[in-house]
C-alpha cells in the first residue's frame, strides 16, 4: 500500500513539473512579441535634450502629472497629421495636469527645425537621435502615443494615428484628480 | 488486497509479470500478441517484465500517465508531428516571405486558393503554433514515462535472474538444443574467455555479456529530454538573444537587446570580389557573367557603457575592442556574437554642390559641402553669395504632388535651396538632388550643380547570444552514446540446464542472433556441447502457411 502510494505522488509530481514546464513555454512564446511596456505597466524613466534647446527632460520631471508620450518624425505623414490636434487640445489640458511631450526620431536636426518653423508647436519636442529612448520603448511604427497617469503607469498605448476624439478621449482618462 | 504472484521457485513478482523475475517460467497463462500453442517460442520483450503502466489503472493520474506511457500513443505522436512539419514546408514560413508585405494577401497572390486556405489554417506560422509547440511537448512527455516505466522493470529483472530458469522457459527460448554430457569445467573457462560473466547455481549456469547495451535507448532519451529542455531554456532571454542592428559607417550605436551596454562604431564596411583579371578565377567568372563576392567585413569598434545615467543620456563609453566582423567569424564579447549578415551600399554621407551662373557653368561664385548626418541651415559662399536650405528630404518622393521623405536615412537626398545673391537682391528658389535640378521659376540667374558626393556603406549584423548550446551539445552527445551503447553492443545470455541424462541449453540475445551462435560454436568446442538449432528456422521451414507469424515473433524476440 506504502509503495502504491509513492507510486502515485512520484506520478503526480513528474506530471505536475512536466505540465508546468509546457505552460511555461507556451507562456513564454505568446508573450514574447508583446511591446515591452504594455498597458499597466510602470513607464521607464528617460532623459532627453529638449529641441532648440540644451535643457534635458526626464520623464521623471513630470511626476504627479499625467503625461502623453508622442514618438513620431518627420518622415511621417500621419504623425505630421495628428500634431495639430494634440497642438489643438495642448493648452487646456495642461492647465488640467496633463503635459504632452513629443518624442522626436529624426536623425537630423535641420528637417526638424525646419517642420517646427512651419507648425506652430508649442509643446515641448525632444530629440531621440540615436533611437535609444525608441528602442526602451519598444516603438516600432509610428506614430505611437503612451497615455501614463500621475502615477506613472501606462493607461493606454495606441499605435497609430489618432483622430481628434479619441486623443481627447485619453487625455481625460490621464488627467490627474483635481 | 495483494495481487503480487508468486512463482513455484519461490520468487514474489510484482503484478502483471510475463516471465518470473527469477527462473523465467512462464506466469501467465497465455501471452499477449502471441497464440497459446505449445511450440511457441516465448516473448522476451523486456524479459517478461511487468510494464506497471499496464497493471495499475486506478486513479486520474494513472490514466494520464498510462496514456504517455503507452508506445503505440508516442508512434502516433511522432506520426502526426511529423505529418504537420511536412505541411509547413509547402509554402514558405511568414518569416521568408519578402519583408514588409502583407502575408494576407501574399499566400493568396502567389499560390491561390491553396495559399489562401494555407494561410488561413496558420500554417505560415506552423512551427510556434501553439498546437505545434504542444504537440512536441507531449511527444517529450512521452518520452520521458515511456521511458521510466519500461526502465525500472526490465531493471530489476534483470537484477533478479537467477541462473537456474524453468523448464519451460528453456524450452520455449530461440535457440534450443540438448546434449547428452558436458564438460563444464571446460566450458566455463571458455565462456570467460569470450568474455562472458559466468554465474553458477546447482550446476546450472547463466553466461551474460553486454547488459549495458540494453541501456542505450534509456540513454538516448536522457539525450533526447536534455535537448528539449536545452530548446525550452531559448525563451528565458538571459539564455539567448536573437536580434538585428543596422549601422552605418561612423555612426556609433546602442547594440540591442544588450540592455543599452554595449555599443558598436562601424569605422567602415569592406566588401571585396574576385579579380576577374585574375588568371585563376577568370573562366569561372565569366561563366558567372558578374562579380562574385569574396569579403564581406565590418570594421568596428566595440564599446562598453560604464555611467549607469538614464536612458536617452550620452554615454560613458569604454573602448572594449577593436575588431572585425566577417561571414561566419563573429566579434565575440560578454557572451553576445555579432556576426556579419546584411549590407546596404545606397546611402550617401556628403554632397558638394558649386553655384554657378544658369548659362555659364565655369563661372563659379563657389562651393560647399553639406554632411548629410548633419547639414546646416546656411552655407556662406565667395563673395557674399549665401545658400540657405530650405528643405531638405533624405529619401526625396514625390506623392500626391508634394515632395516628401520616405525615411530620415539619405538613400536619395534631395534640397530646397534659397539663393541669396551680394547684396539686398531677392533670393532665388531652386530645387536640388540626385539626377534633378529644377528651377520653378524658370527665371533664376544662378544654379547649383552637383560637383561630388560622397556614399557610406551600412552593415547590417546579428546580434545573437546563445547560452542553450551546450545544453544541446550534451543532449546531443548522450543521444548518441545511447545509440551507440545499443546498436554495437547486444545483450547475450546462454543458460546451460542439467537435467536427468542430459544438458539443455539455451540462447538469448537482443540482436544479432549470428553472433550469439558464434560465440556459443567457439565456447562449445571440446565441451561435448553441440550448438543449439534455431527453433524459429526450423518453424519457418516448416511451416511455410505459417511464415507470417514468424517474422510477426522475430520482431518481438527483438525487443
Amino acid at each position: 500500500m506504502q509503495k502504491k502510494k509513492r507510486r502515485l505522488i512520484f506520478r503526480t509530481v513528474l506530471l505536475t513539473i512536466m505540465a508546468g514546464l509546457v505552460t511555461y513555454a507556451l507562456f513564454a512564446n505568446f508573450t514574447n512579441d508583446d511591446p515591452v511596456v504594455a498597458e499597466g505597466e510602470q513607464a521607464p524613466n528617460f532623459q532627453l535634450t529638449e529641441f532648440g534647446t540644451d535643457e534635458s527632460k526626464e520623464l521623471k520631471d513630470f511626476e504627479g502629472k499625467g503625461v502623453m508620450l508622442n514618438f513620431w518624425a518627420t518622415y511621417c505623414e500621419p504623425c505630421k497629421d495628428e500634431m495639430p490636434h494634440m497642438e489643438k487640445l495642448y493648452e487646456e489640458y495642461e492647465d488640467k495636469g496633463v503635459e504632452i511631450v513629443a518624442v522626436n526620431l529624426d536623425s537630423t536636426n535641420l528637417v526638424v527645425k525646419r517642420f517646427l518653423e512651419k507648425y506652430d508647436i508649442s509643446f515641448p519636442i525632444l530629440h531621440d537621435k540615436n533611437g535609444q529612448v525608441m528602442d526602451l520603448y519598444k516603438v516600432g511604427n509610428i506614430p505611437s502615443s503612451l497615455f501614463i497617469n500621475a502615477e506613472g503607469e501606462v493607461v493606454k498605448r495606441v499605435d497609430r494615428q489618432l483622430t481628434l476624439d479619441k486623443l481627447e478621449g485619453y487625455l481625460k482618462q490621464i488627467q490627474p484628480d483635481a | 488486497m495483494n495481487n503480487k504472484i508468486t512463482c513455484e521457485c519461490g520468487h514474489v513478482n510484482p503484478e502483471g509479470t510475463e516471465l518470473c523475475e527469477a527462473c523465467g517460467k512462464p506466469l501467465t497463462p497465455q501471452q499477449p500478441g502471441q497464440d497459446n500453442k505449445n511450440e511457441s517460442l516465448l516473448n522476451m520483450r523486456y524479459d517478461g517484465s511487468a510494464r506497471r503502466s499496464q497493471t495499475y489503472n486506478r486513479t486520474v493520474i494513472d490514466k494520464i500517465w498510462n496514456f504517455f506511457s503507452s508506445v503505440k500513443v508516442g508512434v502516433w505522436l511522432i506520426v502526426i508531428t511529423l505529418t504537420a512539419s511536412m505541411l509547413g514546408t509547402i509554402f514558405p514560413q511568414e518569416m521568408y516571405i519578402p519583408p514588409g508585405v502583407n502575408p494576407s494577401v501574399h499566400y493568396e497572390d502567389q499560390y491561390g486558393l491553396a495559399g489562401q486556405i494555407y494561410y488561413q489554417l496558420g500554417l505560415h506560422n506552423l512551427y510556434s503554433s501553439w498546437w505545434y509547440m504542444i504537440l512536441i511537448a507531449l511527444i517529450g512527455i512521452s518520452i520521458v514515462i515511456a521511458s521510466i516505466d519500461r526502465f525500472v522493470p526490465l531493471h530489476r529483472t534483470l537484477k533478479n535472474q537467477k541462473p537456474k530458469r524453468h523448464e519451460r522457459f528453456m524450452r520455449k527460448q530461440r535457440l534450443f538444443g540438448k546434449s547428452p554430457s558436458a564438460d563444464t569445467e571446460l566450458l566455463k573457462q571458455q565462456l570467460k574467455k569470450r568474455r562472458f560473466n559466468v554465474r553458477e547455481e546447482d550446476g546450472h549456469i547463466l553466461a551474460e555479456k553486454g547488459r549495458f547495451a540494453r541501456w542505450g535507448p534509456y540513454v538516448n532519451h536522457i539525450g533526447l529530454i536534455i535537448f528539449l529542455l536545452g530548446a525550452l531554456l531559448r525563451f528565458v532571454p538571459f539564455m539567448y538573444t536573437d536580434d538585428f542592428v543596422w549601422v552605418r559607417e561612423g555612426e556609433t550605436k546602442v547594440i540591442p537587446s544588450t540592455e543599452g551596454q554595449y555599443y558598436i562604431k562601424n569605422e567602415d564596411f569592406i566588401l571585396e570580389t574576385y579579380d576577374e583579371d585574375d588568371p585563376r578565377y577568370k573562366e569561372a567568372l565569366q561563366q558567372q557573367g558578374g562579380q562574385v563576392p569574396k569579403n564581406y567585413q565590418t570594421n568596428a569598434v566595440i564599446y562598453e557603457r560604464k555611467d549607469d545615467a538614464t536612458v536617452g543620456t550620452d554615454p560613458e563609453l569604454e573602448v572594449l575592442k577593436e575588431t572585425h566582423s566577417k561571414v561566419n567569424q563573429p566579434i565575440k564579447f560578454d557572451g553576445y556574437s555579432l556576426y556579419q549578415a546584411s549590407f546596404q551600399q545606397n546611402e550617401f554621407s556628403s554632397m558638394t554642390f558649386n553655384l554657378h551662373d544658369t548659362g555659364n557653368e565655369d563661372n563659379v561664385h563657389g562651393t560647399f559641402t553639406i554632411d548629410l548626418s548633419d547639414p546646416q541651415s546656411e552655407y556662406e559662399l565667395e563673395d557674399g553669395y549665401r545658400v540657405v536650405i530650405n528643405e531638405y528630404f533624405p529619401e526625396y518622393e514625390l506623392e500626391d504632388g508634394a515632395p516628401v521623405s520616405k525615411s530620415k536615412y539619405p538613400k536619395n537626398p534631395a534640397f530646397v535651396f534659397e539663393v541669396h545673391p551680394p547684396g539686398d537682391a531677392e533670393p532665388e528658389v531652386s530645387f536640388a538632388g540626385i539626377g534633378r535640378n529644377i528651377d520653378p521659376t524658370n527665371e533664376n540667374d544662378y544654379k547649383l550643380g552637383i560637383e561630388d558626393f560622397e556614399m557610406r556603406d551600412v552593415s547590417g549584423l546579428t546580434v545573437k547570444k546563445d547560452h542553450t548550446l551546450p545544453f544541446l551539445g550534451l543532449g546531443g552527445a548522450i543521444f548518441m552514446i545511447g545509440v551507440m551503447q545499443g546498436m554495437y553492443w547486444n545483450h547475450r545470455r546462454i543458460w546451460i540446464h542439467p537435467k536427468d541424462n542430459e544438458v539443455w541449453v539455451a540462447g538469448h540475445t537482443n540482436k544479432n542472433w549470428y553472433g550469439l551462435k558464434k560465440d556459443m560454436e567457439r565456447a562449445f568446442n571440446d565441451t561435448g556441447l553441440s550448438v543449439p538449432e534455431d527453433q524459429q528456422e526450423i518453424k519457418a521451414a516448416s511451416e511455410k502457411p505459417r511464415a507470417k507469424e514468424d517474422e510477426h515473433g522475430v520482431k518481438h524476440n527483438q525487443q
